[in-house]
């Protein structure tokens, strides 16, 4: 078994972790679609197909990948400008490329592609960086950003900008520039709401504040926290959560997919949960500490972060703790494409775990 | 040597340049500390040209270990708050859940009233009586879909109405299945209601329109939301509302008139019926406009039309208000609230009538003759010609150099004519005499300034610009020289010059008030809704059109009261002799429909209905003092001044005298 994984360039823990994750939701799944064969049977089939993508990934030494950045980056914003136009053009759907077989999503391409680039930029520069080369890494970061902003999924966006800013912060970037560039973001905002249109306020409030609006987004953060809360500490049991049963909660399968699991397994398997969590993300920044060169170290500790990002954006939304945006439950919420972003990138991890090189020290 | 002792050349040797390599590595040996942190004290000289990988190693940890501190504190907060909601506060949430029967429910909010200047009411809205589903609540679909069918007459329109407002709703939304019910209907189902659970009647509140196909045109209606303004609307607002302004006043006003969503916290059993209302936020209501016309003015001008089809503007003239708006035929906008059914839209859309078709504003018509008096203002202006200048009109006129005879509509022409009797007698030689000496491009610019050609902004839809032709547009629509010939025509208001009746009663209203103008407007105020006083809207002025002399307007306004009043006017025998109690200044024209070769000659009898002139009247009364301008055409009425200024007396019989009495 050591040698399999070991010819295969898996890392069994990692591994044991990511498997576990998605077994908790596929439970959680069976009982959030009603019971049904099919979906899990779906869902089943994504996760082969992104679990194939992370044996992939995981056989591709991090040089390579080093190499190929750029143009894998270039790529991805090429693309996403194609989806625009043909948005612009279509007046439908502006994220997805039909590739006849499958639709394919530029943005997800570019969760990873984003910190693969900045990483590949700040890599063979000296470290920490200068401010004009923490400028451009922001650029990187936020041209796909803006481009993906623009289609409109801010969700998206905003995780890989996030990719982006983290292998920045991971590089070591100057303290006085965090504060520089926070106090400027910090001044910037009371300007950009004097400008802002007033509908354009009432959204932004709205987000910040979903219970004043309890028709709209408020509706499912009501229910959401009377799943979460009415399960208490042991849980309804499976399939015994009359809130996602009696399907008082909208979008249970996927963004809401936490407040079924809370509901029916209570707060000790949302605690059980989250260690699986806690053990996936620490496990990637140890792979990252490891790493022996600067680009690997920052891909690998920008990809464990940003999962730890989309875990607290999905319980923070779920449990009322942030603005409702857009974002899946990693491992668990229905849905394919992201999945197969998530476990590549967890390739990535184990690659570059995997082939370190035997060094003299 | 391993990866860890590799040094990296640098990329820009400019950097390099600067550091000299004498200052290597003063940091590598420090102890562990971070050097972001570190560098505040120590001067940028030190800054390396070249990579220290442990160093960076160093770096990059004490950066995780920043950020595992931080995402410890993330889980913690998390944690606490799972703990908040599962276990300090789970009896609260324990009871919610189970009486999740808690339903929330968009009130929508009554939509704002229309009235008219006097406060007779145009738009109300009626209690009506609506078949509403909540899916979560019905076993089976299909089966209560059928039994339902049974039971009440189901239309299939119904049904498909049904299925596609079903897949925008939330979560127990109730979505209507029939609309309108009859008493009997309501009847029959409140006894078999214990059938279909998820299925109740609703009372709602339906748009209805009293006075029908008077108003038509002007009010508009509303109709069920459809996909496309589904896209456009805020669907939050909407969420409770069915219905939205689809046309005219309706739908320029739609915000106003809409209001803002409430909404209750509605206690249900176990079938989805209401037991009682726990907490409600009322709805605003849209709020009531009043608008400018007056519906007896509107009557009387639509009946003054009598058998003909055509339209009539008339407004005040130093306010913009719109007092009437006819447009004729007209069709009963009450059709369309609960969705016209296929057989009455295709009689509508087949009538040879076009009842939908709105005359009054997207109707373009050539002004024929009602453009004299702009024309002979603008020749005043620009000295080619003056009141007391005479020239012979024949029955034709020609171009220096040019075998092509510009027909006047009098055979024999008018013989000796100044400025004043070519207005009121509407002699087109001297109007094509005007044009050869004036030039189109000096004619086109001063029509302009008389709204000629774009649209007035009137606030309601289906408003359409006309058409105010000039060298530059012929160029740009067909590239073509302009040739002077077309000139000639466009004194006379014929070839590619149109114009929507509201615009020619704007151009009127122009002529009254001696250059001011006013943005014609449909919305006289809007009752507040807590106060209930009217709020009314202000005037908009457009540019004025100024002239260098004063009483250039008294001379064109002089000849418009011949036109009615003197004996050799074109409107005299037909209108002007029978008018007492007040004088009016108006202009008669005949517009031409169909085209007549060099020597033809047009007659009316051996033309088909469809081809016969169009008749048009523009004017303003009292002439002294004027309160209102007018336009009137009826189309396919034949001359001007028999048919279309009669016409116009009517309307302004009644409102200056009937009325006032």
């Amino acid at each position: 078994m050591r040698a399999l994984t070991r010819a295969l360039h898996l890392d069994m823990v990692l591994l044991s972790g990511l498997v576990f994750l998605m077994l908790v939701g596929l439970v959680a799944l069976y009982s959030a679609s009603g019971e049904s064969i099919d979906t899990l049977y779906r869902q089943a089939v994504r996760l082969g197909v992104a679990f194939t993508a992370l044996l992939v990934m995981a056989q591709i030494p991090a040089d390579n990948l080093k190499r190929w950045s750029p143009w894998i980056y270039a790529m991805g914003i090429g693309l996403l400008v194609v989806v625009l136009v043909m948005g612009e053009m279509g007046k439908g759907a502006q994220r997805w490329l039909d590739l006849g077989v499958v639709r394919f999503q530029p943005s997800e391409l570019m969760k990873l592609a984003v910190p693969m680039m900045v990483a590949w930029y700040l890599a063979d520069r000296p470290l920490p960086p200068r401010l004009w080369e923490v400028v451009a890494a922001g650029l990187l970061a936020l041209v796909p950003m803006l481009l993906i902003a623009r289609q409109p999924d801010l969700g998206t966006a905003l995780l890989v900008g996030a990719a982006g800013l983290l292998v920045v912060f991971l590089a070591g970037i100057r303290w006085r520039i965090i504060v520089g560039l926070s106090a400027l973001a910090l001044v910037a905002l009371p300007v950009l709401w004097h400008f802002m249109r007033p509908y354009q306020r009432q959204r932004v409030l709205t987000l910040l504040n979903p219970e004043s609006d309890p028709l709209g987004a408020g509706y499912h953060i009501i229910q959401s926290k009377i799943a979460i809360g009415s399960g208490g500490f042991y849980g309804k049991g499976w399939l015994n959560g009359t809130q996602s049963q009696l399907e008082f909660l909208p979008e249970r399968s996927t963004d809401f997919i936490f407040a079924v699991y809370a509901e029916e397994f209570g707060l000790l398997g949302v605690l059980l949960m989250l260690s699986l969590y806690a053990l996936v993300i620490l496990r990637g920044l140890y792979i990252a500490v490891k790493a022996q060169e600067a680009y690997a170290r920052l891909l690998a500790g920008s990809i464990s972060l940003t999962f730890f990002v989309y875990l607290f954006v999905n319980t923070g939304m779920v449990t009322g703790l942030l603005p409702v945006v857009g974002v899946p439950l990693p491992l668990v919420s229905y849905g394919g494409t992201s999945m197969v972003t998530l476990l590549a990138a967890f390739g990535i991890l184990m690659s570059i775990h995997s082939h370190r090189r035997l060094l003299a020290r | 040597m391993g990866a860890a002792g590799r040094v990296s050349v640098p990329r820009r040797r400019a950097r390099s340049a600067v550091c000299s390599p004498g200052r290597r590595t003063p940091q590598v040996h420090r102890p562990f500390v971070d050097r972001g942190l570190q560098l505040h004290s120590s001067p940028m000289a030190v800054r390396q040209a070249i990579k220290n990988h442990q160093q960076e190693q160093r770096l990059f940890f004490v950066r995780v270990v920043i950020i595992l501190l931080v995402i410890i504190l993330l889980f913690g907060l998390l944690v606490t708050r799972l703990t908040y909601l599962q276990v300090v506060n789970y009896s609260h949430f324990s009871t919610l859940s189970q009486n999740n029967r808690v339903r929330l429910e968009a009130v929508p909010p009554p939509r704002g009233l229309i009235y008219d200047r006097n406060g007779v009411v145009l738009a109300e809205n009626r209690p009506s009586y609506q078949l509403e589903v909540i899916l979560e609540q019905v076993q089976d679909l299909d089966d209560t879909l059928a039994r339902l069918a049974d039971l009440l007459s189901l239309e299939e329109a119904d049904l498909t109405r049904f299925r596609r407002a079903l897949r925008g709703k939330r979560p127990f939304q109730s979505v209507p299945l029939k609309l309108n019910m009859s008493d009997e209907a309501v009847a029959l189902f409140a006894v078999n209601r214990h059938l279909f659970p998820g299925v109740d009647i609703q009372a709602r509140l339906a748009r209805h329109y009293p006075l029908g196909d008077e108003m038509g045109h002007v009010v508009g209606y509303v109709g069920r939301i459809d996909e496309r303004e589904m896209a456009r609307i805020d669907t939050r607002n909407y969420s409770g509302t069915t219905h939205i302004g689809k046309l005219g006043v309706e739908r320029f006003y739609e915000e106003v008139l809409h209001g803002q969503v409430g909404y209750q916290k509605v206690e249900v059993n176990a079938q989805g019926r209401v037991l009682r209302v726990l907490e409600r936020v009322a709805p605003v209501p849209g709020q009531d406009l009043v608008l400018s016309l007056n519906t007896g003015l509107q009557v009387a001008a639509r009946q003054a039309l009598e058998g003909r089809n055509g339209a009539i503007v008339a407004m005040d003239p130093h306010t913009g208000e719109v007092l009437a708006l006819v447009s004729k035929p007209s069709f009963d906008p009450n059709l369309f609230v609960h969705g016209v059914s296929t057989q009455d839209f295709n009689a509508l859309r087949e009538d040879r009538g076009q009842p939908l078709f709105n005359r009054a504003l997207s109707g373009q018509y050539p002004p024929g003759s009602t453009i004299k008096p702009m024309v002979g203002l603008a020749a005043l202006e620009h000295g080619v010609t003056t009141a007391a200048r005479t020239m012979y009109a024949r029955g034709y006129y020609t171009l220096p150099n040019d075998e092509r005879r510009y027909r006047d509509w009098r055979r024999q022409g008018h013989g000796l004519v100044n400025l004043d009797k070519a207005i009121a007698q509407s002699s087109d030689v001297y109007f094509y005499d005007l044009g050869y000496r004036l030039g189109i491009d000096r004619m086109a610019p001063f029509l302009a300034q008389f709204g000629i050609g774009r649209t007035t902004g009137l606030d309601t839809t289906s408003e359409r610009p006309g058409l105010l032709p000039s060298r530059e547009w012929k160029r740009a629509t067909q590239n073509m020289p302009w040739f002077p010939g077309e000139t000639l025509i466009v004194t006379i208001g014929q070839g590619y010059m149109l114009a929507t009746p509201l615009q020619m009663a704007s151009m009127t209203s122009t002529l009254a008030t001696r250059g001011m103008r006013m943005r014609p407007r449909l919305l006289r105020g809007i009752i507040e809704p807590d106060a209930g006083d009217l709020r009314l809207t202000q005037p908009v002025p457009e540019p004025p059109v100024v002239l260098s002399r004063e009483e250039h307007w008294d001379q064109v306004h002089q000849p418009l009261v011949n036109t009615v009043h003197a004996t050799n006017g074109t409107a005299y025998w037909s209108t002007g002799r029978h008018i007492s109690g007040y004088t009016l200044a108006g202009k008669t024209g005949t517009s031409q429909v169909f085209g007549l070769g060099q020597d033809e000659e047009y007659d009316e009898e051996g033309l088909a209905q469809h081809l016969h002139d169009h008749a048009l009247f523009i004017g303003y009364a009292p002439a002294e003092a004027p309160i209102i301008a007018l336009a009137v055409i009826a189309e396919h009425g034949g001359s001007g001044g028999r048919v279309a200024a009669p016409i116009a007396r009517r309307v302004l019989d009644y409102y200056l005298l009937e009325e006032a009495r």
